[in-house]
């Protein structure tokens, strides 16, 4: 990967300018809320590429990782009073070590064999949940009104802040994302992506660069856990660790593309508008249609081209120079 | 006192269920050799280069790379101690270019991408393959592929490079050159076995031969040797052509 070129940083600094911008335009409730799912389900689309674009780990069960940042923190604000910050990085730290207990058996496994372990990993995680009384069980948990500050990361009166604080951790993302991707690490992932005996044959010990993947890619999972708590306020099983939620971030990174930086940002701008507006839309009687859209995109886009709308962006960029 | 040969295989048995195959193996391989290991399909070569390599585990024996017993080590502990090898079907980086492919081996003694670049180019120049760097590797022949999996090897900076078959399915000027790649290997000091079926290459660029048949090693020897032993023979023709002795 080479550096930065000049226009692609000035592109960045424009769009940029524009989503901070974009809230102060458009402040009603509904579009900064789009805007704050784009940015969320984006930065769970990065965190999942570095796993599954990159390293070639296709988990189905991200969904684990978000459930164990928003419970850990919602847990400890509420049982310990502790404060919300500490939680997301105990959240974080939580679920990468789970991620790499997880992760050591199934080191051998991959492709859909991985695929299918991490669906078991991330139902069983669910189910445990439902079941387990000190976080409230099915009934869920509901975190206390805290004094509105950027301190206890809540918010009342305004989406805003949440906004601003979502924008700056995909900004994290992708700056550690970027990071993995030029250095030894992203390199050397991307040969455990192709074959665990090429992967070997070049000297990578294979067993650990797949766990730092997957604890990378947990820890940035579990810190949108925290945000979605913090902004929601409300948890439970069945709202934060569905299948359908990890099957929701697998198709957005693939459709905006897996192993680049940008892909799935691109994905969350595309999908995330149409799931929302087809829910306000049409109410309840519009549920599927999103997936209906999503189904005829993905098609398209794994037909056409298989590195998704990132690599229709090249290809475009390729033509006209 | 005695020099400590290069690679050592100590009576390296490999059982797959019912299947011996690899039965009791002994060789040494001296530093700066270029040692063939040949023999008909199915008589363990590549199952002795797995053992070797650290993809598989002997049943029983021993293993020893430059006097250190290597027998349990994983692959990739192997290769960081010196010992690289390619693959009889190529391996390599399809998402990535030639000089990426080759980077990524040679980052195993760097940790920063630049001197790795360096190393890689250094490498590609060496192999020939310096022209073709920014192709990606779908768009290389089988010969060209066959050489960068070479590359990638000895991008990794090895003592001792093991090549399974780098010379299977090549067309003549593409087996000379790859012949002349492999004696410049050796020039820079890096010590070959190579399992090959080419017997035109064999009996050109080996020091010693060792044939193996159904898993056991039937013969060691010099090129000359190896072609006129009436086992070999055996093992390759079969009974029916068996000439030599009457």
């Amino acid at each position: 990967m080479r550096n930065l070129t000049l226009k692609q940083i000035f592109t960045g600094i424009i769009v940029l300018i524009l989503v901070i911008l974009f809230p102060l335009v458009f402040s009603k409730p509904f579009p900064q809320h789009v805007m704050i799912l784009i940015f969320m389900f984006g930065m769970m689309g990065v965190a999942w590429n570095i796993m599954g674009g990159y390293a070639g780990m296709f988990s189905f069960g991200q969904v684990a990782f978000f459930g164990i940042g928003a419970y850990t923190s919602s847990f400890l604000l509420i049982t310990y009073h502790v404060n919300p910050w500490l939680g997301l990085i105990a959240g974080g730290v939580i679920a990468a070590l789970v991620g790499a207990a997880i992760g050591y058996p199934c080191s051998n496994l991959r492709g859909h064999y991985f695929a299918i372990a991490s669906i078991a990993f991330a139902e069983i995680v669910r189910t445990h949940f439902n079941n387990w009384k000190l976080i409230g069980a099915a009934e869920g948990m509901t975190l206390p009104m805290l004094e509105e500050s950027f301190e206890n990361f809540m918010f009342h009166s305004s989406k805003l802040p949440y906004y601003y604080i979502i924008l700056a951790f995909l900004i994290i993302a992708l700056i550690v994302c970027r990071f993995v991707a030029t250095s030894k690490m992203g390199y050397y992932f991307r040969a455990i992506k192709e074959s665990h005996d090429v992967a070997k044959v070049l000297g990578i010990h294979v067993v650990w660069y797949r766990l730092i993947a997957i604890m990378i890619s947990a820890f940035l999972t579990a810190m949108t856990g925290t945000f979605y708590a913090q902004y929601v306020l409300y948890l439970d099983p069945e709202s934060v660790m569905i299948l359908p939620i990890s099957v929701q971030i697998v198709l957005i990174s693939m459709l905006g593309g897996a192993g680049s930086v940008m892909g799935p940002v691109i994905g969350a701008a595309i999908l995330i508008p149409v799931s929302e507006i087809t829910r306000v839309m049409l109410g309840h009687k519009g549920t599927g249609i999103d997936m209906i859209i999503y189904g005829a995109l993905i098609t398209l886009i794994s037909v056409y081209q298989p590195k998704g709308v990132w690599g229709l962006f090249l290809q475009i960029g390729k033509r006209m120079k | 006192m005695k020099k400590v040969p290069c690679l050592e295989v100590n009576g390296v048995t490999k059982r797959f269920g019912g299947l011996l195959a690899n039965d009791n193996i002994n060789f040494t391989v001296e530093e700066g050799e270029i040692v063939s290991i040949i023999g008909p399909n199915g008589a363990g070569k590549s199952t002795l280069f797995n053992c070797v390599t650290g993809f598989y585990h002997p049943n029983s024996g021993k293993i020893s790379f430059m006097g250190e017993e290597i027998t349990v080590y994983r692959a990739d502990k192997i290769c960081k101690m010196g010992v690289a090898r390619t693959f009889q079907i190529v391996q390599v980086i399809s998402d990535m270019t030639v000089l990426e492919n080759v980077m990524t081996g040679a980052l195993l003694r760097f940790s920063k991408i630049r001197p790795s670049l360096e190393k890689a180019e250094e490498v590609l120049a060496f192999t020939g393959l310096k022209e073709k760097k920014e192709l990606s590797v779908t768009e290389l022949t089988i010969a060209d592929k066959k050489r960068l999996e070479v590359s990638m090897a000895l991008a990794t900076q090895p003592r001792l490079l093991m090549l399974d078959e780098a010379m299977a399915g090549l067309t003549r000027v593409e087996l000379r050159e790859m012949m002349d790649l492999i004696r410049k290997i050796r020039e820079k000091g890096i010590t070959l076995v190579v399992v090959e079926h080419v017997m035109e290459a064999v009996m050109e660029i080996s020091d010693r031969v060792i044939v193996l048949n159904s898993g056991r090693k039937i013969m060691e020897g010099s090129p000359q040797e190896v072609v006129v032993n009436k086992e070999v023979i055996q093992a390759y023709l079969g009974e029916k052509y068996n000439v030599v002795s009457p």
